[in-house]
């Protein structure tokens, strides 16, 4: 039964942080879809809101944080044709908690401090199962050492009463993997999960987690900065700058069609493997701006090379359909259809 | 100066800079109140390694494979185990860093520089930019502030940097710009070598290549010649002339990048090469990564370091270390199977 409606919607997400020096508009109105058994891979240099983003999906953006505007919709398990909204619910109330780690759950960026160290790894996997499934000690034990186990972790049985620093690096990413999937969540959220381990171990990672998603037609949402990585992960891509989304597509037509010239600019200044040696990579000008000093309209006006005088400083862009299920947010394609993403 | 006559720590090409034969670094384990030495972390043990004047040598490999102790001894920074850094100061004269004294080092700490990792933690939050970048001239001599002030202005404008910033402080500038200060900090007194650690890997992806083609321009401009270490195989491609791989502590291969991309000869490479994500979704890798994890540096396996990881160990890797050997003309290798063994490089397939 293939389930061609998204898994989780995000619909004109704001969210902002109101500090004393001003606001900081971290997420400024975005809108993305996830599917089941799809990896959609969301891109961005520092700053660009993707973990503000993924916090918001879990509810967990911290205080001054708070989301504006918009909805965040999770397809109920049971009946696929309605969905529950995220940001409607109590941000420690019954259901999110329900949904957190049930239904959608995160892997972290530091296996490090992710575990508590006082607390053996087996300790807080069972914690996590005994919270979402009405089951006894011993059999969340049992659930524990399968879950280690498929994630491809030697003498599961041993390592299940060992801590956090006892563990390898990679062995703990694993472990952060298996406590993850434990609950058989249907969307993963993977929060840059590989840049702090080394590149040979990294494939290992990457593959597992490919093997996950097939077996268990998860969902996953991957973070990360490194273009190399989305590219052999992800199905669809997300380039976010400054809090907004520039261009969103289908990866194939993003590495190698690219709309937006935030996109194309990036995807040329990174010294691939494949491109000549030696010579002047072409770079984008300027750095990115502070978070207090957005500039006006389009956020990548002052470092784009083709902006439109007296346009693209005035007013955001909207949408475009640039391609099949592509879509980019500049003025260079007006004229072209715009999205409209409804609402419920 | 520590002038040689000894012929056995001459260099034996004109062209190099600096020749590191045999390095060793190794730090203690102490246990106990009388802190009984224990065993050693062997951070880098038996170091070979050489860089021609003007050019980039890349120091790469994973984290915890010494790369960084490897750097930071060649400036002294550490005091190294055993070892000898023969260097060629910039009066032609060969010295050997490594029996130096403090004393008789300060002379030549002008000549070597090093450009950090982190922009944030390696630039005084309470010196302003002029004061940050003069500090080393003042160290060494050039007490009259015109001077330096001229001299500064001329290094920001060197790295793209206005000389006004002159008197803003660090919190003012982005990661990209600290990064460029810091550079002018190195190049304030004209130096000989630089040391780059990490130079690009705290940055963004779009202000990276910024920096890397400053670096490059520095280079030709300044005459400098770089020690670039760093993880990032698509970096180091892009800007050494040759590289230096290292694992556990130890080199398992050295060849100009050409070489060492396209036909490495050594398992460790291979599988380096194999692990580089590709940023193009049409070509699907297959990549595999290694089986297990870097060893404990205090607790190295016997052998060879990587035969439990290799795919080609054969009973010889398990007991006998190999030697670093030169294969092919530039290029050297630690592999028992290196004659035999057909690897696979990195391939352009476009």
């Amino acid at each position: 039964m293939e389930n061609t409606k998204p898994l989780l919607s995000v619909r004109d997400l704001k969210v902002y942080f109101d500090l004393d020096e001003g606001t900081v508009k971290s997420v400024d109105g975005i809108s993305f879809d996830a599917y089941e058994g799809k990896v959609v891979g969301i891109v961005g240099e520092s700053g660009c809101g993707k973990s503000v983003t993924m916090k918001s999906i879990l509810r967990i953006v911290e205080k001054p944080g708070r989301i504006v505007e918009g909805d965040i919709l999770l397809q109920k398990r049971d009946n696929p044709d309605e969905y529950l909204n995220l940001v409607k619910m109590k941000e420690n109330g019954k259901e999110i908690r329900a949904v957190r780690g049930g239904e959608i759950a995160l892997i972290p960026q530091e296996p490090m401090s992710a575990f508590s160290p006082i607390h053996t790894i087996g300790d807080q996997i069972t914690e996590a199962i005994m919270l979402h499934n009405p089951v006894n000690k011993e059999e969340a034990r049992r659930i524990c050492i399968e879950s280690l186990k498929s994630v491809g972790m030697s003498m599961p049985e041993k390592r299940i009463d060992s801590y956090s620093w006892q563990l390898s690096g990679g062995l703990r990413q694993r472990a952060i993997i298996a406590m993850a999937i434990v609950c058989k969540p249907r969307l993963l959220i993977a929060d840059e999960p590989t840049t702090a381990i080394d590149v040979t171990t990294q494939a290992q990672v990457l593959k597992l987690l490919k093997k996950l998603q097939m077996e268990r037609n998860m969902g996953i949402l991957f973070i990360t900065h490194d273009l190399g990585v989305i590219a052999q992960m992800a199905q669809y891509v997300v380039v976010m700058y400054l809090g907004r989304i520039m261009e969103k597509g289908p990866v194939d037509s993003i590495f190698h069609n690219p709309k937006h010239p935030y996109t194309q600019a990036l995807l040329r200044s990174i010294p691939s493997i494949q491109k000549t040696t030696k010579v002047k990579l072409p770079t984008i000008s300027g750095s990115i701006p502070h978070p207090f000093n957005k500039p006006s309209g389009c956020p990548f006006h002052p470092r784009c090379n083709n902006w439109i005088r007296g346009k693209c400083e005035k007013s955001l862009p909207p949408e475009y359909i640039v391609g099949e299920g592509q879509s980019a947010s500049c003025f260079l394609y007006e004229g072209s259809e715009e999205v409209t993403h409804e609402r419920d | 100066m520590n002038e040689t006559n000894n012929p056995s720590i001459q260099m034996t090409n004109t062209e190099r800079i600096l020749e590191v034969k045999h390095l060793k670094k190794f730090f203690p384990i102490t246990k106990g109140f009388r802190k009984k030495h224990v065993g050693d972390v062997r951070a880098v043990d038996d170091l070979n390694l050489y860089i021609n004047k003007g050019e980039t040598l890349g120091l790469v490999g994973e984290s915890g494979c010494g790369k960084t102790t490897a750097s930071r001894c060649i400036l002294r920074a550490y005091e190294p185990t055993a070892g000898d850094i023969l260097y060629r100061t910039k009066t032609g004269v060969t010295v050997n860093l490594s029996q130096m004294s403090n004393k008789e080092l300060r002379p030549l700490r002008a000549e070597m520089q090093m450009i950090f990792q982190d922009p944030y933690g390696s630039l005084n939050p309470r010196m302003n930019i002029f004061e940050i970048v003069s500090e080393p001239m003042l160290v060494n001599g050039i007490k009259n502030r015109r001077e330096r002030e001229d001299r500064v202005a001329e290094l920001l404008t060197k790295v793209g940097l206005r000389p006004e910033y002159m008197v803003r402080y660090p919190h003012s500038f982005s990661g990209g710009q600290r990064q460029r200060i810091g550079i002018a900090r190195a190049l304030a007194l004209q130096p000989n070598l630089v040391v780059a650690d990490e130079p690009v890997s705290a940055l963004d992806v779009s202000v990276q290549a910024q920096v890397l083609n400053l670096l490059m321009e520095l280079l030709e401009e300044m005459n400098l010649t770089y020690l670039f270490v760093a993880h990032d195989l698509s970096v180091v491609r892009h800007i050494c002339d040759r590289v230096t791989v290292m694992y556990v502590g130890k080199v398992v291969e050295t060849a100009s990048t050409e070489a060492l991309y396209n036909t490495p000869r050594h398992p460790y490479t291979e599988a380096l090469m194999a692990s580089i994500p590709i940023p193009d979704p049409r070509l699907q890798q297959n990549r595999e990564g290694l089986p297990g994890e870097v060893p404990n540096p205090s607790n190295p396996p016997s052998g060879c370091y990587f035969h439990p990881r290799c795919s080609y160990c054969i009973d010889k890797c398990k007991t006998e270390m190999p030697e670093l050997k030169e294969i092919e003309p530039q290029h050297w290798t630690a592999c028992h199977r290196a004659e035999e063994l057909k690897l696979e490089g990195f391939h352009k397939n476009e």
